[in-house]
């Protein structure tokens, strides 16, 4: 049956996500929130979580830009970005924001720099893996509901 | 008489300025049999729960007759931080048998101790896991025993037919009449 191979795929995914570090155990926390009366839990927090990233991205790009850099705003975003990523079990974008932190309070804006593009880099590759689970998870829904017509 | 008990239904007022943790914490509510109420600040909460920036003793009753069991709020938030609400609620006296939890991502030994002293029942570190949520109830119960006291306190004082302190019964009479008029929605066992 399509939906049992489509199933394998999500599986392998997600376990190789947590094998790589980009996940961890409080992403199997959101799975076990999901359940038959709330289908679609996981996508929903993942959605929130990617967007609520790119617009803090977004927003400490432009600090970072700045000549004189504004160190306790960039501090304020990060630890958002921090407690998001550790909400949704996105343990290596989590990582990256605890070491951009560290820079923040030693005002280094070399290592804020840095911090950042690992942050970025973090997040883009996380992003493009939820963007196949999702594509997953929507594929194997539609058969399921499909089976139940 | 046979006497029905009712799944008693607790509510939950949930106060996180971040979106995603209040998806989140609303979820660990629900799946544990809370009804709740989420909103992103501590201002909203006060309001919520009927407590304006005027400190009137208004009952813990919101816009829509909801009674809330606790309150579980995250201590990092713009404007008005968790320990501030926290000391709110415990500073009114309509308020302060409600218990409070707090949520932080950091774990800071002083903050934790700060927030315990001032009346927090309980300090989750963040993110907030399934199995915290049984650490709810005790606390509910808790707060609605302390809550049945103070009822049973002031019934007494009315009934006593010799009362030296006229202005302390006046001041409970209104206590009283306002509690017997406030719709409660939370279904208690009651023994006849």
């Amino acid at each position: 049956m399509a939906a049992t191979a489509l199933r394998e795929q999500l599986n392998g995914l997600v376990n190789s996500m947590f094998a790589e570090g980009l996940l961890d155990q409080q992403f199997q926390q959101l799975q076990m929130l999901q359940d038959g009366s709330t289908p679609g839990f996981v996508a929903e927090v993942v959605t929130l979580f990617c967007e609520d990233s790119e617009r803090i991205l977004t927003e400490l790009t432009k600090l970072m830009d700045q000549a004189l850099v504004d160190y306790s705003k960039v501090d304020a975003y990060v630890h958002q970005l921090k407690g998001s990523s550790s909400s949704v079990g996105a343990q290596n974008v989590k990582l990256a924001c605890i070491q951009f932190r560290q820079f923040c309070e030693e005002n280094n804006k070399e290592g804020c720099v840095r911090a950042l593009n690992v942050v970025k880099h973090e997040y883009y590759r996380l992003r493009s893996k939820f963007e196949t689970m999702l594509q997953l998870e929507s594929r194997i829904q539609a058969y399921e509901n499909k089976q139940q017509n | 008489m046979a006497v029905v008990a009712t799944e008693t239904q607790y509510r939950v007022l949930a106060v996180d300025d971040n979106l995603l943790d209040r998806k989140l914490i609303e979820r660990l509510l629900k799946t544990s049999s809370y009804q709740v109420t989420t909103v992103d600040s501590g201002s909203k909460a006060l309001q919520f729960l009927g407590l304006q920036d005027d400190q009137s003793n208004s009952p813990p009753v919101s816009s829509d007759q909801h009674v809330i069991n606790l309150v579980i709020t995250d201590y990092c938030m713009p404007e008005m931080t968790g320990y501030d609400l926290l000391k709110r609620i415990k500073e009114s006296s309509s308020l302060k048998d409600i218990p409070v939890v707090i949520m932080s991502s950091e774990n800071v030994p002083s903050r934790i101790n700060r927030c315990l002293e001032e009346g927090a029942e309980e300090f989750f570190l963040k993110p907030v896991q399934l199995s915290d949520m049984k650490r709810l109830k005790p606390h509910i119960l808790k707060g609605k025993y302390k809550e049945q006291q103070q009822q049973e306190v002031l019934q007494n004082n009315n009934n006593t037919s010799s009362n030296n302190n006229s202005n302390k019964r006046k001041a409970m009479d209104d206590e009283t009449s306002r509690e017997m008029t406030r719709p409660r929605l939370t279904s208690s066992l009651t023994v006849l």
